[in-house]
């Protein structure tokens, strides 16, 4: 792998380090409009990117505290009330109104957290910083491509917030068709502006992501040092590669469908529309062709960020590197195949769903091969437990425990029963919430003293850790049991026999939320004690390339290229 | 002895009978509802098999896990082993995961074969069309068709409706006219969502059914239900601000009490229900009563 020969370079990284202390010297003379809003640079834009994620996450946190608030107990809790403060309904009308925006608060918790959170923190964010790093470049291919592509969040963010005040279904605010906007309810069902915004919220952070996309494929293939070849490149940028070719090629359907979806509710086509020879289930094929690729898109960059970790901290190179690599290359292949999984109910032919289960089956075992892989890089290893290390270790547990629930929701018999229940919701949040944000805080405390030159504290770390472990872990596990019991997702009254894992699974989200303040408090006090980090903080195990330089690394790394072995 | 055994077997039985009764959602519910039909029969039962393979690959990762943070941490095991490559344990966690999937599939494929081949010939075909935010039922056939809307039961009209029992009528489960279908007969059930609405989903826990109301389509599946009861489902697509508050609710009768039923249901749907809550409800007081005097 590029990491340990690349120690041999170590004398040379200085050099370079050295020289690039006089130029950021020249640098800092950027006004902070030009270095912040006009940036060229990965390593600051990344940190917008990283900012950006914060603040979405925050938001789409508070959205699903809201909505666990009003699942704590049967009945209508909250949001009739909170209907009445943002919109002024009264009495009934409050009611309907609250109805109405808890459909808001899903579509928007989802879209949210997937592509202004996720997205923004593992591609635009830490991808954006380290893969030149990593792969010794001094920036990206494209560095005002770059730029660009982070400009575009705030707006279609902004879309989507404004989509939330503006009209949707008849004396309704909002999107409420959830992240997938099924037609009709999308178009006819929904005749007001906000679905149109919601769209172009989503045409805009694509075309934001196709941007990033294309950065990210010419910069790794085209930009590596000299020596390293494809197979000597650290996993981070093999997974980054590899979710870079799903964005370039799921994205573009996604804006498709959408498109025709615009054109239905504006300009009388009828492309989804069975009363002039559409399909709704058209948009479904199409909408999950991109869905299924994204759901591995927000996964597979914590595949990469967990093998260095748990290489850094077992001190050990990773297990089976090619499999691993390839492993991921599969995972991305299958996973443009097997897209009608989602759609299991909506009357698929016998063939097809077996077709979709094989195909889904099939995913199970370059994912077992990551999963064991990880495990047997720790196996003879010397571990260290130190905050990201945890993560990741809670990362793989969780990250399996969500992957055999999704091998049962494979099996579309199975699946008849548990299609649009909680179990799904359990499912995918512990792929998604407990895997690739598990993934991101791992990444977040593994690189922060490399971003910012100060070690964060072990103390605040590992608490954020168990609280978010205890917490998020009570919000979905008995969420198995309301789905396996048949409680229908998207809900936001339910009968009451399923009151009590409802109750704990709220009390979970509260501790949840606890731990979203911890780590906020965490990042703060990190800045405020300023603990001198050191170039390498992990030690013999950190054998990529960022740990080579500084902390935090100069302006322009790299300017003389380090040479791989 | 033997009386004793039977005594035994006779309360286990009725412990089983008890929790066979189980049509809808009961508190703190931890798996699958109970079967009322073949199919969920089949479900139920491929569940707890993919347990037990399931179960065992997370339990085995949780064991590696604490093996490897106990026996290898730094104080245990200073120096780290630089071992990256073992041929064999890499071919064997690729075929392992194969093999398990293998004993996965021949159940699953069974299972879905079951669901999708439609039975020949059914007893009886009933049309279900979704609208926001109700059910309409159309029985096929006959002289007169019977064809009523069911609604969720609105609490100020429970007491109008007899339906004041919220154990046997729960909170948004219960509605206005269940669709009502003979016990041990094969149905067919057509799906669709009226033409200028959006998509639901039918769907009924018990029957191990959930198939969407697309407009413009019509699915078809089928059930047989094998117990006589009262079982509840609710719509499974998000429709709109009304999608928690559009339940689905089967009552499984007699042959007698649905020709009864029908007979009435094709000029009076109201009459017919009431005439037969009060052959099916009407019984059960007197049922407990007997119970309580045998003791």
């Amino acid at each position: 792998m590029a990491g340990h020969s690349a120690h041999d370079d170590h004398a040379h990284a200085r050099t370079s380090h050295d020289d690039a202390h006089a130029h950021d010297h020249h640098d800092h003379k950027l006004s902070f409009f030009d270095r912040w809003f006009k940036s060229t640079n990965h390593k600051d834009i990344g940190t917008l990117y990283l900012m950006f994620a914060i603040m979405a996450g925050i938001v789409g946190g508070l959205m699903s505290v809201a909505m666990r608030m009003e699942l704590q107990e049967p009945g209508i809790q909250i949001f009739h009330g909170l209907a009445a403060m943002v919109y002024g309904f009264q009495g009934d009308a409050a009611i309907d109104g609250g109805k109405h925006m808890f459909n808001v608060f899903t579509t928007a918790h989802a879209l949210v957290m997937i592509f202004f959170m996720v997205m923004p923190a593992l591609i635009g964010g830490f991808a954006n910083w380290m893969i030149p790093i990593m792969i010794g470049a001094p920036d990206m291919a494209f560095p005002r491509l770059n730029n660009i592509s982070f400009w575009l969040l705030p707006p279609a963010f902004l879309l989507l917030i404004l989509s939330m005040f503006v009209e949707g279904p008849a004396g309704a605010y909002g999107v409420g068709g959830g992240w997938t906007l099924y037609p009709p309810f999308s178009s006819t069902g929904m005749p007001g502006p906000a679905v149109d915004l919601a769209i172009f919220a989503l045409h805009v952070s694509g075309a934001s992501s196709i941007l990033g996309a294309i950065n990210f494929i010419t910069t790794i293939l085209n930009m590596r040092a000299p020596g390293m070849t494809l197979h000597k490149m650290p996993l981070f940028a093999w997974s980054v590669l590899v979710t870079a070719f799903l964005l370039l090629l799921s994205l573009p359907v996604l804006a498709g469908a959408i498109t025709m979806l615009l054109t239905d509710r504006n300009f009388g086509t009828t492309f989804f529309a069975p009363e002039g020879g559409g399909d709704p289930i058209l948009y479904q094929h199409l909408f999950w062709f991109f869905g299924h690729p994204e759901v591995y898109i927000l996964i597979l960059p914590g595949f990469g960020i967990v093998s260095h970790i748990v290489s850094t901290f077992s001190r050990k190179p990773v297990f089976g590197y090619l499999g691993m690599a390839y492993a991921m290359v599969a995972i991305g292949a299958v996973g443009f195949i097997v897209w009608a999984h989602h759609m299991y109910t909506v009357g698929l032919s016998l063939d097809a769903q077996r077709y979709f289960v094989f195909a889904t089956m099939v995913i199970a075992v370059p994912t077992g091969i990551k999963i064991f892989s990880w495990i047997a890089t720790m196996w003879g290893g010397s571990l260290s437990f130190r905050t990201p290390m945890i993560w990741a270790i809670g990362f793989i547990f969780l990250f399996t425990v969500g992957g055999v629930t999704g091998v049962q929701l494979a099996n579309a018999g199975l699946d008849r029963s548990l299609h649009d229940t909680y179990y799904v919701v359990a499912h995918f949040h512990y792929v998604l919430s407990l895997g690739a944000v598990f993934a991101i805080f791992a990444a977040w405390y593994y690189w922060f003293p490399k971003m910012s030159g100060y070690m964060y504290s072990e103390t605040l770390g590992n608490l954020h850790f168990w609280v978010m472990f205890i917490g998020v872990n009570l919000v979905f596990f008995p969420q198995h049991f309301l789905g396996l019991a048949g409680m229908p997702r998207r809900y936001i009254d339910y009968p009451d026999a399923f009151a009590g894992w409802n109750y704990v699974s709220s009390i979970g989200s509260y501790i949840s939320f606890v731990g979203v303040l911890i780590f906020l408090y965490c990042v703060w006090e990190a800045f405020a004690k300023k603990r001198v980090a050191g170039d390498n903080p992990w030690g013999e195990g950190a054998s990529t390339l960022e740990w080579q330089l500084s902390s935090p690394p100069p302006f322009h790394q790299w300017e003389q290229l380090p040479r791989i072995k | 002895m033997n009386r004793a055994y039977a005594v035994m077997t006779g309360l286990i039985c009725l412990l089983f009978a008890s929790a066979a009764a189980a049509d809808k959602p009961v508190d703190w519910q931890m798996g699958l509802q109970q079967a009322a039909t073949p199919i969920m029969r089949e479900i139920r039962w491929f569940e707890q098999y993919t347990l037990w393979f399931i179960v065992p690959v997370t339990l085995l990762v949780l064991a590696l896990l604490i093996y490897v943070v106990l026996k290898f941490r730094a104080s245990a095991n200073p120096v780290p082993s630089r071992t990256s490559h073992n041929t064999m344990i890499e071919i064997v966690w690729t075929i392992g995961p194969v093999l398990i999937l293998f004993f996965l599939a021949i159940p699953s494929f069974n299972l879905l074969n079951a669901q999708l081949q439609i039975p020949q010939n059914p007893d009886l075909t009933i049309k279900a069309t979704a609208t926001q935010w109700l059910w309409s039922y159309e029985y096929e056939g006959g002289e007169n068709p019977v064809s009523f809307d069911s609604y969720l039961l609105k609490d100020e009209d429970r007491a109008a409706a007899g339906k004041e029992d919220r154990s046997a009528y729960p909170r948004l489960l219960a509605v206005d006219n269940e669709m009502v279908v003979p016990v041990n007969k094969t149905v067919r059930l057509l799906e669709t969502a009226a033409p200028t609405d959006v998509i639901h989903a039918f769907a009924m826990p018990a029957f191990g059914l959930k198939i969407d109301a697309v407009p413009g389509r019509l699915n078809e599946t089928w059930f047989h239900a094998e117990k006589e009861g009262l079982y509840y489902g609710q719509c499974s697509e998000l429709c709109g601000k009304d999608h928690a508050f559009m339940p689905i609710a089967i009552r499984v009768v007699s042959d007698e009490q649905y020709a009864t039923w029908l007979a009435t249901a094709a000029s009076d749907v109201p009459a017919a229900n009431r005439a037969l809550m009060a052959s099916v409800d009407g019984g059960k007081p007197a049922v407990l009563v007997a119970e309580t005097e045998s003791k």
